[in-house]
């Protein structure tokens, strides 16, 4: 049986991450960016949780991870009502169409 | 009457006549029969000033009376003379008889301007002006100091300006006017320098404490020259005011005022002023100092008497005379003969006035028609002018049984003295050359006027005798003509009470170094019965005894001569004035033209100080207002400059760092995708950058 | 009487006033018009009441204790300044001899000048608040003692002026208002730099015994005051002091204004509307000798009496030149203008020499040429109101249809030839005859009475060319005087004979100060030389 480190938690997490920002870099679809960024979230989480149980930190870390969670809720309602303008706007969520950013 | 009775008194009519201008000249505008009110202000005057003539004759005979007043006090400094400048009166036997004779003359001037001037629109202005004329040569003669003396001096000259230029619509009248001011002020300045000049040695202005200090060997500077150029500034003033060679010029034109003005003018005010002065002053003029006068008085004597032959125009034949009897008082002055002087600036002033009045009421008979080569024949219309005339110019000329013969023989017979005793002989041929010239030209302008056939036949039906009020005057004037008045002996002036016992040569204050040989007092001999005749010497008196038979004798049989000659040309036309004319005629136009006073002296100062005024004020505007705009101009274009300068170079700089900064920009703006993934992307790879650096 | 501050009240009055006027809406011209007229009533009246309680006896000059109505206490206090120190400027008000007669001078000239503005038709709100300030400020000149203060007032004057003349002259009136005001400022630059030379000079010892330096002028009159190293102190052996003096002296001499400094004179004078003309000859030139008497003579007599020489000679030359200029004039006001040029002469003239008549002739001229001037500024701007031209050659005959006002016209013409019985002759006699009495500039003297004959001329001439000879046709319709204007003349008119008449009426106030002046300028000379 392998004993479960907090090792073995940041290697997951650091997957979820470079996942996460693999996503939010290479997709086109807003939505799937969307998504990258709730990866990279749920890896700083597990981040949190992993070092409150590994650490003397008490419950604070759990109640960080709790708070990115219902940050992350947030932050999506906010970010699908922004893509759902940008495709009124623009009639497509395809980022790379949307460099107004730029004038 | 005591003496601060007397005082009062003379104040009293010294301000009369300046009430009388005031309200004649405030309300005169509305009311009409105001001019009475000058009048009758005259005639108390008048009265005041015999009472007080009266008075102070008879019972302070050898008193001078004087009262002063503190005016101006400047404070002191210690150990610094204190300023104070007292003003005063002065009455002496002089005074008196001064302001009776000035009061008698504005009197009789007064009347006879209310027929002369009747219809001017100015009327009562004209009466008002009459006034303050009165009130300032009042003023000169009651002064006891001489910074009053310049005060009333100027006043004079105000007066002057005022009458002279009455008929102002007319140029010549206002240009008169004005010359005349302006003419005086150029003696007014050297007679002021004078004032300063004693004022400084002294720090008073009042005469006796002047004539004190002096007699004490204070002199002006501490040298005799002092004290004669002291002198002669002084004179400077008498040149101006009393019309003397070189500044005569502005008396012949002063004929452009009304005529009674000019009586009033020529008699017995303002070029009065200018004898009067000198008598007053005489105590401190030095032997050098006298010559000088003595020499402009012969000059004065001369020039205008050669010109009055020529003229025609009865008005300025009697100015030409006006100044070559002034001439004869300055001499008279000049050579130590005080008492004749002042007795001539009496008798002068009667008979000038007469003559005056008389032209004037020719000219008023004749429509203003001055011009006497348009007469003639006004003897049979106007008699009672006609003889008052007469008799006026036979004192003038010098006849006896007139008061002219008198005053003149007396001149003449000092001059004669002055000659005999110190070698200066052509004081007295002028004396004499002159008295032939005057009885000439007057008898030439009697002829013209009176006698003969009338030249302009329209004028001469309306000519007519003048009315009470014109006439009048004439009468008591040439009643004053007489010798009666002044000596009962017709032949010897020092007969009557003026000059025996009134008038009297006074103390000369001057150093016995600074002093003619004959005034000198080293000889005199206090002799009791013997003191009223001794003047200044022995030798000097005896000098007057032995000149006195010839010169009655010289003058008047010239001056007999000088009337004969006269009726040989223009009554009797043996020989032709005019041929005679053509004959000599550079002289005869030196004398026509005035000896082209005027004319030089319009081409040298006048021509000279406006050319002068015309470059300092082109030197104004275009030099030192030139140099102002031209630092506004450079200042203008420095900044222009400045303002180019910043434009280019300064501001260059800025855009250049901006040009570069924006080139950069420019450069950077590549990574400037506008896609947030590419941001992103750079920022992970900088953050693994940053990681395996610090790592 | 002595302890009331009436001479805040006096030169604030009209501050007050125009807080007032700004107060009031453009349309209440009435209004605004009589708070002025009662604004500078009242002031007449409380220089007035000065008068009354001023005491003959008391010298002033380089005493603080007999100064009259003084009020003093500190206004400026700045603490811990590096290399200065301590900065102590106090508000130092009081009036000796000099400064009465001008106070005086200035109540009456702007009253009468009020009136003169009652016909300003252009925004007439701004007009009279800047009327206001301008009587503050000149009031202000006259009665400070400190010379910050004094140089407060000094640079107050020029704002409204140059308003009053840029917006309410003739045709010509901005480049007058910007020449008057450049031409000053220059002036006031000079003095700023020797006001600050002096101030770090001299010091004044507290009541606690420390020393601070000081702007007091009175401080600044005393040798014992001065720090040996102080730049324009007499201990000091170099020549800025010398420099300064003359510094100061062109600071003051364009306010006279001395030749070569003039030439802003005429076109100020053409320009301006009549009441500021009256108050600018009448007051504003008086500012400049006041300065030279207050500050340049006590403040720098050992240099004073090096140069009274050239001084002289400028009063000479503008006595000579000014009256030459105006003789030339065409136009009405810029002959008057030169006029003034020519009668501040007299003023310098006097000042050239230290003795009572002449120092006594010189501030009573002052007085004296304010008041001629002004009513000859009225006389110019009577005639201009009526017949718009100014130019002499177009009148004739004016004193046929104007009789009345030709007579005041000639009342102030002969005071300006210097007429004796009419004021303008006491002050050029006492001139003359105090600058007569010093060797140094006796000659000087003697060239300048030219002066009275060139004077004569030329106004003899403009009056013969105006008002004498046949009516010009054109002007059959002039008037006479009219009530205001009779408000005007008259007043002036009576000071001007009754000053010619009995002159120790002003020459009683000044006595005392100026025996007192003649007496420091030879004692602090005396002292000065045995530093050396």
């Amino acid at each position: 049986m392998i004993n479960i480190t907090l090792y073995h938690y940041l290697i997951v997490s650091s997957v979820l991450f470079c996942l996460g920002i693999f996503g939010v870099i290479t997709r086109k679809n807003a939505i799937m960016v969307l998504m990258g960024i709730e990866l990279i979230l749920n890896a700083a989480n597990i981040n949190f949780v992993a070092f409150a149980r590994y650490g003397n930190f008490g419950n604070s870390g759990q109640l960080a991870a709790l708070f990115v969670i219902i940050l992350a809720a947030a932050e999506a309602a906010i970010a699908m009502a922004i893509v759902l303008n940008i495709y009124k706007t623009f009639t497509n969520i395809n980022i790379d169409e949307i460099d107004t950013l730029k004038d | 009457m005591t003496e601060s009775v007397l005082i009062k008194l003379a104040l009293l009519i010294l301000f009369l006549p300046l009430i009388g201008f005031i309200v004649t000249l405030l309300f005169g505008k509305r009311i009409k029969w105001l001019y009475w009110f000058e009048n009758s202000i005259l005639i108390l005057a008048f009265l005041l000033s015999a009472v007080l003539a009266y008075f102070k004759l008879t019972h302070f005979t050898d008193q001078t009376l004087i009262s002063e007043f503190e005016w101006i006090n400047l404070g002191s400094i210690p150990f610094v003379k204190s300023i104070i400048i007292d003003l005063g009166i002065m009455l002496d036997n002089i005074t008196v008889l001064m302001i009776l004779t000035v009061n008698i003359v504005s009197l009789l001037v007064h009347i006879f301007s209310v027929g002369y001037m009747k219809g001017d629109k100015r009327y009562n202005r004209y009466f008002s002006y009459l006034g303050i004329f009165t009130f300032s040569m009042l003023g000169i003669v009651l002064t006891h100091n001489l910074l009053m003396m310049y005060v009333f001096w100027e006043l004079v000259g105000l007066s002057s300006y005022l009458l002279i230029g009455f008929w102002y619509e007319k140029k010549t009248a206002s240009d008169a006017a004005k010359k005349a001011f302006i003419v005086n002020r150029i003696g007014d300045i050297g007679m002021f320098l004078g004032i300063l000049t004693l004022f400084l040695t002294y720090n008073t202005f009042s005469f006796d404490k002047i004539f004190y200090q002096i007699s004490t060997g204070n002199l002006p500077f501490g040298t005799e020259f002092g004290l004669t150029v002291a002198g002669v500034l002084l004179f400077c003033g008498a040149i101006g005011k009393s019309a003397q060679f070189p500044l005569h010029v502005w008396l012949p034109d002063a004929m452009e005022g009304p005529t009674p003005v000019s009586a009033l003018i020529h008699a017995a005010t303002m070029v009065a002023a200018g004898v009067y002065f000198m008598i007053r002053v005489f105590p401190i003029l030095s032997g050098d100092a006298l010559l000088v006068i003595a020499t402009i008085g012969a000059l004065s004597a001369f020039i205008p008497a050669t010109i009055a032959v020529t003229q025609n125009d009865i008005k300025k034949v009697l100015a030409y005379s006006t100044i070559s009897q002034l001439g004869y008082m300055i001499m008279a002055i000049g050579v130590g003969a005080y008492t004749f002087a002042f007795f001539h600036l009496v008798t002068h002033a009667f008979f000038k006035a007469g003559l005056f009045l008389g032209s004037g009421s020719v000219i008023h008979s004749m429509h203003h028609e001055q011009d006497m080569t348009k007469m003639g024949g006004l003897r049979k219309k106007m008699p009672l002018t006609y003889i008052t005339f007469l008799v006026a110019s036979l004192a003038l000329s010098g006849i006896p049984f007139t008061s002219g013969f008198l005053s003149k023989d007396g001149i003449l017979a000092g001059t004669f003295a002055f000659g005999s005793l110190t070698g200066y002989w052509y004081f007295a041929a002028v004396g004499f050359i002159v008295a032939f010239l005057t009885a000439f030209y007057m008898f030439r302008a009697i002829i013209m006027t009176f006698h003969g056939k009338p030249k302009n036949k329209e004028k001469f039906e309306h000519a007519k005798e003048s009315s009470f009020v014109m006439a009048m005057p004439l009468v008591v004037l040439s009643a004053l003509s007489l010798f009666f008045w002044y000596s009962l002996n017709p032949f010897n002036p020092n007969e009557g009470k003026l000059l025996s016992s009134w008038i009297k040569t006074p103390e000369i204050s001057v150093p016995q170094s600074a002093r003619y040989e004959f005034m000198k007092t080293d000889d005199k001999i206090i002799n009791k019965e013997n003191l009223e005749e001794v003047t200044y010497s022995n030798s000097y008196t005896e000098a007057i005894h032995h000149a006195h038979y010839p010169t009655l004798f010289t003058s008047a049989s010239l001056a007999l001569l000088g009337i004969l000659f006269a009726f040989i040309f223009y009554q009797w036309k043996v020989f032709d004035p005019n041929k005679f004319a053509e004959k000599l005629k550079p002289i005869y136009l030196l004398s026509f033209n005035k000896w082209y006073f005027d004319e030089i002296y319009y081409a040298s100062f006048v021509a000279g100080t406006i050319g002068l005024s015309k470059i300092i004020s082109m030197f104004d505007n275009k030099f030192i207002d030139g140099i102002v705009n031209g630092s506004a101009l450079f200042t203008k274009n420095f900044s222009a400059f400045t303002g180019k300068f910043d434009n280019v170079v300064v501001d260059g700089l800025v855009n250049m760092m901006a040009y570069i900064s924006g080139m950069f920009g420019l450069f950077f703006r590549r990574f400037q995708t506008g896609k947030v993934q590419t941001y992103i992307l750079f920022v992970v790879f900088s953050l693994i950058i940053l990681l395996y650096i610090f790592r | 009487m002595q302890n009331f501050p009436i001479l805040s009240l006096l030169t604030f009055l009209p501050i007050v006033g125009m807080i007032f006027i700004l107060s009031l809406t453009k349309r209440q011209e009435k209004t605004i018009k009589w708070i002025t007229l009662i604004v500078t009533g009242v002031q007449l009246l409380i220089a007035i009441v000065i008068l009354f309680f001023y005491n003959f006896s008391m010298a002033g000059i380089n005493d603080p204790s007999s100064f009259q109505f003084v009020e003093k206490f500190r206004w400026i206090e700045i603490t811990g300044l590096a290399w200065v120190g301590t900065i102590k400027i106090d508000y130092f008000l009081g009036i000796d001899g000099l400064s009465v007669v001008l106070v005086l001078l200035t109540t009456i000239v702007t009253f009468i000048a009020t009136f003169a503005s009652w016909n300003i038709s252009k925004s007439i709100k701004g007009y009279f608040a800047l009327f206001l300030l301008l009587d503050t400020a000149m009031l202000g000149v006259f009665v400070s003692l400190d010379f910050f203060l004094f140089y407060v007032f000094w640079e107050l004057m020029l704002l409204p002026m140059y308003f009053l003349i840029g917006v309410w002259g003739g045709p010509r009136r901005e480049y007058a208002a910007i020449k008057f005001f450049l031409y000053t400022l220059l002036g006031s630059v000079f003095i700023l730099l020797v006001m600050i030379g002096l101030y770090f000079s001299a010091t004044e010892t507290l009541a606690n015994g420390s020393k601070v330096f000081s702007f007091n002028i009175l401080t600044l009159m005393d040798t014992a005051n001065y720090t040996t190293t102080g730049i324009l102190s007499p201990f000091n052996p170099n020549n800025l002091r010398f420099i300064a003096y003359i510094a100061l002296f062109i600071g003051f001499a364009i306010k006279i204004p001395m030749f070569p400094f003039h030439t802003w004179l005429p076109d100020a004078h053409v320009e301006a509307p009549t009441a500021i003309s009256v108050i600018l000859a009448g007051v504003l030139l008086k500012m400049g000798t006041y300065g030279i008497l207050r500050i340049s003579y006590p403040i720098f007599p050992d240099i004073t009496i090096q140069l009274l020489w050239y001084i002289g000679l400028f009063g000479m030359i503008n006595i000579i030149y000014g009256a030459l200029a105006a003789m030339a004039q065409k136009d009405f006001k810029k002959l008057i203008a030169y006029s003034s040029v020519s009668h501040m002469g007299y003023v310098l003239l006097g000042m050239a020499s230290l003795t009572t008549a002449s120092l006594s002739g010189a501030v009573l001229q002052m007085f004296n040429h304010g008041t001629i001037t002004a009513m000859l500024f009225i006389i110019v701007g009577i005639i201009y109101d009526r017949a718009h031209t100014r130019d002499m050659d177009a009148f004739g005959g004016i004193a046929n249809q104007m009789p009345i006002y030709t007579g005041f016209v000639a009342v102030a013409f002969f005071a300006a030839i210097g007429l004796p019985g009419l004021s303008g002759f006491i002050s050029e006699a006492l001139v003359f005859v105090g600058a007569f009495s010093s060797e140094l500039i006796r000659t000087i003297t003697i060239i300048s009475t030219l002066g009275i004959l060139l004077g004569a001329g030329y106004m003899l001439w403009a009056f013969q060319r105006i008002y004498f000879g046949e009516l010009n046709s054109k002007w059959k319709e002039l008037k006479d005087l009219e009530l205001r204007e009779y408000f005007m003349v008259v007043p002036l008119t009576l000071i001007i004979i009754l000053l010619g008449v009995y002159p120790s009426l002003i020459l009683q106030f000044m006595t005392t100060s100026v025996n007192a002046l003649v007496k420091f300028m030879g004692d602090a000379q005396i002292i000065i030389s045995s530093i050396n």
